[in-house]
């Protein structure tokens, strides 16, 4: 017996599947990028929080659902992105720490993929950096697993406390020749995966354009280099792969773009004037919060409203 | 042009280029007595009495009604209950034929010499409703509310569904037919001025329908717009955005803009009744899917499913599906003994989709509100409709949806939001009745 189902009788062949393997394979070229700079090591950070996210995920089903639900890869997805913002030197045990977490207290304890308030990676780094201060603060200098790893300052380190070392140049912090987290260092290759993601249609310009411009405007109407500060620390990074994470941003364009311009605006006042050297993650994590406002104040005019009210 | 709405492939390559050919009437036919808009009619006729062809055998019953005809000659052998799409089931006039066609007395006028109230009363006399899918009384349409006017006529030959090619073929092969009801429309309802909305995959009918535009040479100006190939553009309030920009209210009809539309067929249907005294008792429908033979094919109205399937040289296998309608829209049917109605635009046959069983979360990624031509937003409708927040549902405009199904195709999680949004319709509809 053929079912009897509800029109539409044909769907597109987009996929929650197809979107999460495709956001894995952008963040390729910059996960070949931290193995280049950052050594082996760099690859068993990146395997650890793949593997704890997806231990996060049985677990928590097993407890909430009684059974494992069909995997959709988004645990991948945040286990890739987790990585992308520790220390490449991290102990692995709390990198698998970082990974559970992420998935077991951020997602799945509000209601699963779709229901998460937060950004399950930046949350999960949030919660490392508050737990292990000391080793989250940590960055070796790029290529020295070669020799021997010696701890060094990012760029926006040095910039900060104004001693550390000399600041590399623009086109290093390009290819991602510079200290920082694992993944956030190669601009160059994290933009080819960003390219792939708007032409699958997978995000829009809104985000990251807004988050990115509103940085470089306001940090060069208080006379820094913009270029520099679009370089340095997960600027990129979190534009275009965090802080478009379809859950915890707004619904509509509008919002998109006013998230954005939030996002920057917070970003730009941690770097220029809070304690900490970078504030990406900290102003996804906040603007995070303001989503479910910012969809209310942005909900579309419906069709055919403003004739009606004549 | 209108914000939102869908690209799609449209598969009208396979039936485009078939010729309209005529079903021959089949032994029996099962002519539903609600098969419009409105009121079902009353039936006329009972068990026993012999009909012609064109024969009224169900009377108006209401102003929102549609009187309806026999599409064969023969003897009627009962008034049974049949199946309906959409689940329903109507009482049916089941006419056994006598396999002569004989028809009533055709009356041929001239069009011209009518009345606007004569013309209105042929046109509600001779059963016919819009033949895009709504199967609204054409009648009354033409009966503007006092206050309003009609300023202009729009002619819907968008055609937007993928795969249905029968208004294609209409307009082709019948453009005179299709030019001269418009003219008697836009004359009756005095409209300023006419237009034919056609999407661009149907640009080849231009130089025709201009031709036979000049040809009439009305004395009211008719405009051909071609328009973007983007579904729903043939959805009446986004064909009126795309040709005049203009918005129908929240709740509205389109007069309130000043403005009517008609479908092809209807057109065509007009001016059979007007000048050749025909009542709507077959239309142009196109067969297509995975039927040996696509055809595009004129249909007695009433005519089984079945019949027409068999005619196609289809074979109804397990994991089949059968679609009245298209493939955005369409109804589908569980039995083919369900009959060809005034509003049967098209029989679909297309594999069944491998969908999720049970309804999967959303990820929000948006695309949905994207797409929503009435600028909704089905992502949190469907999360309230599912909660069954019903006084939500209506809150955020679910009753503004027209259920053209862009949601649904597009979103990634597959969830079934126009089944939610139908859901929750008829929840707040039964809250209002109280």
């Amino acid at each position: 017996m053929t079912e009897i189902r509800c029109s539409p009788h044909m769907h597109s062949r987009e996929t929650t599947t197809k979107i999460m393997w495709s956001v894995v394979i952008s963040l390729l070229p910059a996960t070949a990028a931290a193995i280049y700079f950052f050594g082996p090591s760099a690859l068993m950070v990146i395997l650890t929080c793949i593997i704890s996210c997806y231990i996060g995920e049985v677990v928590s089903h097993l407890i909430f659902y009684k059974k494992v639900k069909a995997f959709d890869g988004s645990a991948v997805v945040t286990g890739v992105l987790l990585s992308f913002v520790l220390p490449p030197s991290i102990p692995l045990w709390m990198a698998a720490i970082g990974g559970f977490l992420a998935i077991f207290l951020v997602k799945e304890l509000f209601g699963g993929i779709g229901f998460n308030i937060f950004n399950p990676a930046l949350a999960a780094r949030t919660i490392l950096t508050v737990s292990f201060p000391l080793e989250m603060t940590q960055f070796v200098a790029p290529l020295s697993y070669r020799v021997n790893a010696i701890t060094t300052a990012t760029p926006l380190g040095i910039m900060k406390e104004g001693i550390g070392g000399q600041l590399p140049s623009l086109w290093d912090m390009f290819i991602g020749n510079r200290a920082g987290c694992l993944g956030e260092t190669s601009i160059l290759l994290l933009l080819v995966g960003a390219i792939f993601l708007l032409a699958r249609k997978i995000i829009t310009w809104h985000i990251p354009v807004s988050y990115i411009l509103t940085v470089a405007v306001i940090t060069a109407l208080t006379g820094q280099n913009p270029m520099f500060h679009i370089l340095a620390g997960g600027l990129i990074l979190g534009a275009f792969f965090m802080a478009t994470d379809y859950v915890t941003s707004p619904i509509t364009s509008k919002g998109k773009i006013i998230f954005g311009i939030g996002c920057g605006i917070i970003t730009s006042l941690i770097r220029l004037k809070g304690s900490y050297p970078e504030g990406v993650a900290y102003s996804i994590i906040f603007m995070n919060m303001f989503v479910p406002l910012i969809d209310k104040f942005t909900m579309p005019k419906k069709f055919g409203l403003v004739k009606s009210k004549k | 042009m209108f914000q939102g709405g869908v690209k799609l492939i449209d598969f009208k390559e396979i039936s485009k280029e078939k010729v309209i050919e005529n079903l021959q009437p089949p032994e029996k036919v099962v002519i539903p007595l609600s098969q419009h808009t409105g009121i079902p009619s009353n039936p006329v006729v009972k068990k026993g009495d012999t009909v012609l062809k064109g024969q009224l055998i169900g009377e108006n019953a209401g102003f929102i009604s549609s009187a309806i005809h026999s599409s064969i000659s023969g003897t009627v052998t009962g008034i049974e209950k049949c199946p309906l799409p959409g689940g329903k089931t109507s009482p049916a006039v089941v006419i056994e034929n006598d396999g002569k066609d004989t028809s009533i007395e055709p009356t041929k006028r001239n069009w011209q010499e009518l009345k606007t109230e004569e013309i209105v009363s042929i046109i509600r006399e001779s059963g016919i409703v819009g033949m895009g899918g709504a199967a609204f009384p054409s009648a009354v349409k033409l009966t503007i509310p006092p206050g309003k006017k009609a300023e202009c006529v729009l002619l819907n030959g968008c055609e937007c569904e993928p795969f249905l090619t029968a208004d294609y073929r209409v307009m082709k092969e019948e453009a005179d037919r299709v030019v001269e009801g418009l003219i008697i429309i836009s004359r009756t309802l005095k409209a300023k001025k006419s237009y034919i909305g056609i999407e661009s995959n149907k640009r080849d009918l231009v130089p025709l329908l201009r031709d036979t535009i000049n040809k009439f040479g009305a004395d009211t100006p008719i405009e051909i717009k071609v328009l973007l190939e983007k579904y729903p553009q043939g959805s009446e309030k986004h064909l009126i955005k795309s040709v005049l920009n203009k918005e129908v209210p929240s709740g509205g009809l389109p007069i309130d803009v000043g403005c009517v539309v008609f479908n092809v067929q209807t057109a065509l249907a007009v001016r059979d009744a007007v000048c050749e005294g025909h009542p709507l008792i077959e239309r142009v429908l196109t067969v297509t899917g995975l039927v040996r033979n696509p055809k595009n094919l004129r249909v007695r109205i009433g005519t089984p499913v079945s019949k027409v399937l068999e005619y196609c040289g289809a074979e109804i296998k397990e994991g089949m599906k059968i679609i009245l309608g298209g493939p955005m829209m369409g109804i589908q049917v569980y039995t083919t003994d369900t009959p060809v109605i005034k509003g049967t635009s098209g029989i679909l046959v297309l594999p069944e989709e491998d969908l999720p069983e049970n309804i999967q979360p959303c990820i929000r990624c948006g695309k949905c509100v994207e797409v929503c031509p009435m600028r909704l937003v089905p992502a949190d409708l469907g999360k309230y409709a599912e909660n069954q927040k019903w006084d939500r549902c209506n809150e955020f405009n679910v009753s503004d949806c027209i259920e053209c199904g862009c949601c649904s195709y597009i979103c990634p999680a597959k969830r079934p939001l126009v089944d939610l949004f139908k859901w929750a319709k008829a929840e707040i509809r039964k809250v209002e009745v109280k």
